[in-house]
């Protein structure tokens, strides 16, 4: 039995608005142990907003209720906002989706990824800097000095994204919660990245959650998948099984992709059933 | 006949220590009915390629020809009836205070045309939303929709060339196979040249006839897409891409 880091039950995220409630989360179940941990769907299925619940990001009006998500048997949603603070970053870490809105545009890249180990670390600045250009280098930036020195601006999206995985595992965290963390880079990055994260779940016993649109990458990378549809999850199954998903929504996202090794004139276009989001949500719990 | 033509190219950014050279001595040539995809990671050029063409990278040097004509530092107004550019990222590339209204009666205003209304019309209908979506703001418009309007926007010229900066790459897999099949539509309608770029090796393959494959802001291999579909690429560097890709 794998020993159990989140534990996840009958999560909802709900948003007012003036045509009622609207439910971008509905009923969902999972735990995560010291395993790659896959959430795929659409924009708009409720996986990043699953993500960001987790770590208590979503503002008022928004409203998160759950039976309980508990990290080490504590639950998260009976913290105070103070205590919780000590959990984003240092317990729980997260990566987000567009290097664009999430890195500060007028401090330049060392000083923000200085500041982000020293908040959680007593270091010296020069120890700090050292740290810095090493993750740098750990996530293959080449000409670390140089990124250093430069402003979020000057960086390609690729490159900005690397450098937010470098200042979110610079704290050294138990749980990552990777959202779309490789959709802005190109394959052969997008491995050296993965190779990363991997290494880190591996070596230092971390959870992660890899929330991404890209079935593929997923099936590839993670050991199970969750397959979100309209806030509920349809189908859990194991990563390298991905390919024989029976639910239709599944295998259409499959049939949509295009591939080199069959061409095809035109791309297959997803048909949406309204039972599927109609259905109960299946659990994710071990 | 060549639509576009780009012989040592050169495009750099910053000076000194911080200059960096983004594009070195690119040459290619895409005929015309083409489609033309541009891959290679992040950093490697490809996008400055397209900037350059347009004029959003300022500092080139080198030769880039349209449809024969020579493009030189200032570029005249039919140069942008001509060529006209589809942007990454579509929530980023719209006016947030703009209707889809506005966004289309600018441009077509800009471009001296005094049918308006109808073309306006017409260009939604071309991109498949139809006329509930004319009044539209951007924040009403999902992702792929909004990408349809960016598309409405460059047809609105009537193009010859276009140049398309990794279209889907802010999409879903479903909305993306949408986005594909229009863009393949158009080509076939209007008789237009795509000059594309794209991370994803499926997508250019399913997409272009040709492609470059980039590094390091050089040209490393021009081939067929028999060729990639076959896996017979010969630089050491596509070959890697293609195995990471399958």
């Amino acid at each position: 039995m794998m020993q159990t880091l989140l534990d996840v039950e009958n999560l909802w995220v709900k948003f007012p608005t003036r045509q009622g409630v609207f439910d971008a989360v509905r009923g969902v179940s999972f735990t995560l142990g010291k395993e790659r941990l896959g959430i795929v769907g659409e924009s708009g299925s409720g996986k990043s907003m699953t993500g960001r619940a987790i770590l208590r990001l979503i503002r008022p009006p928004g409203i998160v209720e759950a039976d309980h998500v508990k990290l080490d048997g504590v639950d998260l949603l009976r913290k105070s906002e103070k205590d919780m603070r000590a959990v984003r970053g240092q317990r729980i870490s997260m990566v987000m989706q567009d290097p664009k809105f999430s890195l500060n545009p007028v401090m330049t890249i060392g000083a923000q990824i200085i500041e982000a180990y020293r908040l959680h670390n007593s270091a010296s600045k020069t120890d700090a800097h050292t740290k810095a250009v090493e993750m740098l280098e750990a996530v293959s930036i080449r000409n670390p000095e140089r990124v250093m020195r430069a402003y979020p601006h000057e960086m390609s999206g690729g490159m900005g994204q690397r450098i937010m995985i470098a200042m979110m595992l610079i704290p050294n965290p138990e749980i990552l919660i990777a959202d779309e963390p490789t959709s802005a880079l190109d394959v052969s990055v997008q491995r050296q990245v993965l190779d990363i994260m991997d290494k880190l779940v591996k070596e230092r016993g971390m959870g992660l959650i890899f929330i991404s649109h890209d079935l593929n990458l997923v099936a590839d990378f993670c050991d199970r998948v969750l397959i979100m549809y309209a806030g509920r999850i349809v189908e859990v199954c194991d990563a390298d099984k991905l390919h024989e998903a029976k639910h239709p929504y599944t295998q259409g996202l499959l049939n949509s992709l295009p591939r080199l090794d069959a061409p095809r004139d035109r791309l297959e276009v997803l048909k949406r059933d309204p039972e599927w989001s109609k259905a109960q949500s299946v659990s994710g719990r071990v | 006949m060549s639509m576009l033509q780009i012989e040592k190219l050169n495009v750099w950014f910053g000076r000194d220590r911080d200059r960096v050279d983004a594009v070195i001595d690119a040459t290619f040539d895409v005929a015309q009915g083409q489609s033309f995809g541009l891959v290679g990671e992040s950093g490697s050029g490809k996008s400055t390629i397209l900037r350059a063409i347009v004029g959003l990278a300022p500092t080139w040097s080198g030769h880039i020809a349209v449809a024969g004509a020579p493009i030189g530092k200032r570029r005249p107004k039919s140069f942008y009836k001509q060529v006209q550019m589809v942007f990454q990222d579509p929530y980023a590339s719209l006016h947030p205070r703009h209707s889809v209204d506005a966004v289309l009666g600018e441009t077509l205003q800009l471009h001296g045309f005094t049918d308006i209304d109808a073309r306006v019309v017409k260009l939604l209908d071309d991109v498949g939303l139809g006329q509930k979506f004319r009044f539209r703001y951007p924040h009403q418009l999902s992702g792929g929709q909004r990408q349809r309007v960016a598309i409405a926007r460059a047809l609105a010229p009537e193009p010859e060339l276009l140049l398309l900066d990794e279209p889907t790459s802010a999409l879903d897999v479903s909305v993306q196979a949408e986005i594909l099949n229009l863009l393949a539509d158009l080509r076939q309608e209007h008789n237009l040249t795509y000059l594309m770029v794209s991370h994803d090796l499926s997508v250019v393959g399913h997409m272009c006839d040709r492609l470059a494959v980039m590094k390091d802001g050089k040209v490393v291999e021009t081939m067929d897409v028999a060729a990639l579909r076959a896996m017979k690429a010969e630089h050491p560097y596509s070959q890697h891409l293609l195995q990471a890709s399958v």
